[in-house]
């Protein structure tokens, strides 16, 4: 394996000048149970795949070496031997049940999320993840970080090699406990997604209207990293999935203090305060009044993180596929009908009333009525998004 | 019967210029449209690959908008799927299964026309979504809702072109099945028909079941986004997994419709050049319909990650496990028929046995794949990709580019440049293995299937696998280049038998090369 790993480092260093150290060639053995005793299986089947391949290759290469008509041999004549297919249809049949056995073995467990110490519920949204935590009451939503984010755009000019884990870092990972039993829920709010950490050894679609589920006991605090694995449309490849697994009290630590920041709701730095919720909550800090500058500024960043995968930084969309809102209707139209559609989402467009706090969406309101080629010159105030 | 009819015209040549190939009823004409389209739509899917494999030759997005790129891996599935390799083996199917049982035409001529000239519409109806506002579908092959369902107005065309795909496909198989079951000549008993024509009418009753589901798993989707029903719609009460099951119960069976005729191709060209009877004529027969039979009962094995109960992951486990012993009983049967043979390797019989080599390579991934828990890591990333494209391209394709050489000098009566096709068979043959023979340890590493672009870990082996596609793709023109030639008639005529020691192995090779315009109106005596 070594020597393998080293010939094709030498080809890859030929092929390619900025080569990379840390590429793998197998299924990754993982942190779980279930990730090791798939790994397992894996290389079971891989080899006895291996063994069947150097009998039938053998022969064959032994045939086409002897075999020939320029070695002048005469043809043999023979084209049947019930025997023979008899033998070569049950040897196969026996080689599988001794797969069977421990695939039906390790399938039963994977499936077995009773017992369990906790449960996470995952939601797939167009292009990010949601993690809840029934128990502990913690809500947050986790997309692709900002520098992959950037570097990935079409002729961004950024090297990805200089980006520390491109592609496969979010703002806000998964935290779980180590040596605990999590059974993981997993469900979608528009299409089918697919969440996977092959550290873990499992992948489960997230299917809109049904729950799934899969359980993790990660052995080894650490960071692990995944991706979705569902087509899910244009930023299906920027939806990754980080996993800090820490120690039970670095995990109750965390816990305290996302509780912590929850009861403070502070709008703009909790993702979790989502606007329902702030409704419900006794006495919710009415959000301040904002400067026309400081929306446009916050709504823009606010607008390179949600909006931009249709609507384009241009505001143009795709047409046909999404709508511009350069120019377009709702963005010259009444503030509280713009407001309406960002809050509930429309077709293909999630409703950012679920992601998005109150301050947020009226910073994008504004952004794009004063941006993006729309001048209607007025604002949108947070307190107009509590109305709404 | 036609002797005495046809009996006061002497021109039985076809008639003259463009609209030959519009009227025509004639199986070698129609044989020879389906493989021109079969051609050109080859390129056209390759050109597509080669969009894709240009955007993932580094990280990072430097070519295409990634809408643009699900386009091209949609179009590219769908175009080479329906577009090239369907088509081919119907081609191959029309010039050959008369001419290999005795037969002076397809049955159903007029239904043939059709059913050809129904194709051109549905890829370019397919193709023209291209152009439109919103562009191409872009939820992948499988057309899976809700996503499919985002897209802008491409849905209607491509649905409508599924439907036109559908009716050709059954139309042909009505065809092929007609002419075999009625028109074999005297003493052509079932266990006397060429492997390619048995495997052809085990493929023909597979597209008959199964186009029917898929056509109306479209419509479904159709109306769900058009006419307010929720067959898919969660939020309706409909079942987005249903789709699933629907199109992979065509899907499943589909992918045998893309190799059993590959099967049949091989089982011809190596007993010819081995000069040995094919071994275990019989067992291959029923190998075939097992394979046939199991193709329908396995489709879930594709839905291993959609939360079914554990039951049902068991019993797709096993059952598509099961596929492996009559692929075995396949592959071991090739190897008896080359053992003790006095092969020689001409191109035909390079590209044979790379199939034996290759497509064995994806039926162990397959075999690996089958296992339920194992497929929990493997499913949807590269090495599925890597899986499929052992199967389809080295399976399927080298079976038609093996097929093309073998028949090519009878249809043409000219012989194709040897040194040239050996020179694409190994331009080919290397360069597929250095596109996807990386995309195992891609896969395995962790990397998804359908993404416009990756984490850096992954450049090495897709800057690779992007070399190796772009050979590939430029060495086709050597075979395009090869088969201009022959229709031109350059290179040394070719005699009756074409491979030495043809004639002990199909009644095609008994007939004149090129073949006349009718062939076997008097209907040959099979001993």
């Amino acid at each position: 394996m070594k020597k393998l790993r080293m010939l094709l480092a030498v080809i890859g260093l030929a092929s390619w000048g900025s080569a990379q150290a840390d590429y793998a060639l197998n299924l990754p053995v993982g942190v779980t149970e279930t990730s090791r005793e798939i790994h397992d299986l894996h290389m079971l089947i891989l080899w006895i795949c291996v063994g069947i391949g150097i009998v039938v290759y053998g022969v064959m290469v032994y045939s086409i070496m002897h075999h020939r008509k320029s070695k002048g041999v005469t043809p043999a004549t023979f084209h049947e031997n019930t025997k023979l297919e008899i033998v070569w249809t049950i040897i196969p049949f026996l080689i599988l049940l001794s797969m069977a056995i421990p695939a039906t073995k390790v399938m039963i467990k994977t499936y077995d999320t009773s017992k369990a110490d906790m449960s996470i519920k995952v939601t797939g949204y167009q292009w990010k993840w949601r993690y809840t935590y029934p128990d502990e009451g913690i809500d947050f939503f986790s997309a692709l970080d900002a520098k992959s984010n950037e570097a990935r755009q079409l002729g961004s000019k950024i090297d990805p090699a200089k980006v520390p884990n491109y592609l496969l870092s979010v703002d806000h990972p998964l935290v779980v406990p180590v040596n605990k039993k999590i059974r993981i829920l997993i469900t979608s709010a528009d299409v089918i997604h697919s969440w996977w950490i092959p550290e873990f050894g499992w992948k489960k679609d997230a299917i809109p209207g049904y729950v799934t589920d899969g359980w993790i006991k990660v052995e080894k605090p650490g960071t692990y990293r995944g991706q979705c694995t569902e087509l899910c449309g244009r930023d299906h490849g920027f939806m990754p999935i980080v996993v800090e697994a820490k120690t039970e009290e670095q995990y109750k630590e965390w816990v305290a203090a996302q509780v912590a920041s929850k009861t403070v709701a502070a709008p703009a730095a909790a993702p979790a305060a989502v606007i329902g919720e702030a409704a419900a909550a006794p006495a919710p800090a009415v959000p301040a009044e904002l400067t026309k500058e400081d929306l446009i500024a916050k709504g823009q960043e606010v607008y390179n993180a949600n909006c931009v995968a249709c609507h384009m930084a241009t505001g143009e969309g795709l047409p046909g596929t999404f709508p511009p809102i350069k120019g377009s209707a709702v963005a010259a139209g009444p503030v509280a009908d713009h407001i309406g559609l960002v809050v509930k989402g429309k077709g293909a467009m999630p409703p950012f009333g679920e992601t998005l706090d109150a301050t947020q969406i009226a910073a994008v309101v504004t952004f794009q009525r004063n941006g993006l080629g729309n001048s209607t010159g007025d604002v949108a105030q947070p307190a107009d998004v509590k109305k709404n | 019967m036609t002797a005495t009819t046809h009996d006061d015209h002497h021109d039985h040549g076809p008639a003259k210029g463009f609209m030959r190939w519009i009227t025509t009823t004639n199986h070698k004409d129609i044989g020879t449209l389906y493989m021109v389209t079969a051609l050109i739509m080859f390129f056209v899917g390759g050109a597509m690959a080669l969009v894709i494999r240009a955007e993932l030759f580094e990280p990072g997005i430097q070519y295409v908008d990634p809408l643009f790129f699900n386009q091209m891996t949609t179009l590219h599935a769908l175009v080479m799927v329906f577009g090239a390799v369907m088509p081919a083996f119907a081609g191959l199917a029309n010039w050959m299964i008369p001419m290999m049982i005795g037969a002076p035409d397809m049955a159903l001529p007029r239904m043939n026309n059709w059913s050809f000239w129904v194709l051109p519409f549905a890829l370019c109806l397919l193709s023209s979504t291209l152009f439109m506002e919103g562009g191409a579908p872009s939820a992948g092959w499988t057309l899976y809702p809700p996503l499919v369902l985002q897209g802008g107005n491409n849905l209607p065309f491509a649905v409508f072109s599924v439907h036109l795909l559908g009716i050709s496909s059954i139309m042909a198989a009505i065809n092929i099945i007609v002419t075999v079951f009625n028109m074999r000549a005297p003493g052509m008993t079932w266990m006397k028909l060429p492997l390619f024509v048995w495997t052809w009418v085990i493929t023909a009753f597979l597209l008959i079941a199964i186009m029917p589901v898929f056509a109306g798993a479209v419509t479904m989707l159709l109306t769900d986004k058009f006419f307010g029903t929720s067959f898919f719609n969660a939020a309706g009460g409909g079942d987005p997994v249903l789709y699933q099951h629907l199109f992979w119960f065509f899907g499943h069976p589909e992918v045998y419709v893309l190799i059993l005729p590959s099967f049949g191709v091989i089982s011809q060209i190596i007993p010819t050049f081995a000069r040995k009877p094919l071994f275990g004529y019989s067992s291959m027969v029923y190998a075939t319909a097992s394979i046939g039979f199991l193709s329908f009962i396995v489709w879930a094995h594709h839905q291993y990650t959609v939360g079914m109960p554990i039951q049902g992951e068991l019993y797709f486990t096993y059952a598509t496990m099961l596929i492996a012993v009559p692929t075995g009983v396949k592959v071991f049967n090739w190897l008896a028929t080359m053992w003790q043979g006095a092969m020689t390797f001409e191109t035909p019989m390079l590209y044979a046995i790379a199939f034996v080599v290759l497509f064995t390579m994806g039926g162990f991934t397959g075999l690996m794949m089958s296992i339920s828990p194992a497929d929990l890591q493997y499913h949807d990333t590269y090495f599925i990709v890597a899986h499929f494209h052992y199967t389809l391209v080295t399976g399927a394709v080298f079976a038609i580019l093996a097929a093309v050489y073998y028949w090519l000098p009878k249809w043409t009566g000219h012989m194709y440049d040897e040194r040239l096709g050996k020179l694409h068979f190994w331009l080919t043959t290397i360069s597929v293995n250095v596109c996807f023979f990386p995309q195992h340890f891609s896969g395995l590493a962790g990397m998804p299937r359908r993404i416009p672009d990756y984490a850096v870990q992954f450049a090495e082996f897709n800057a690779m696998s992007t070399v190796g596609a772009f050979v590939m793709g430029f060495a086709q023109l050597i075979f395009a280049y090869l088969i201009i030639q022959c229709i031109r008639g350059a290179g040394e005529k070719a005699t009756e038998e074409v491979w030495e020691g043809a004639k002990e192995h199909g009644l095609e090779w008994h007939l004149p090369s090129p073949p006349p315009y009718h062939t076997w109106t008097t209907a040959p005596d099979v001993k």
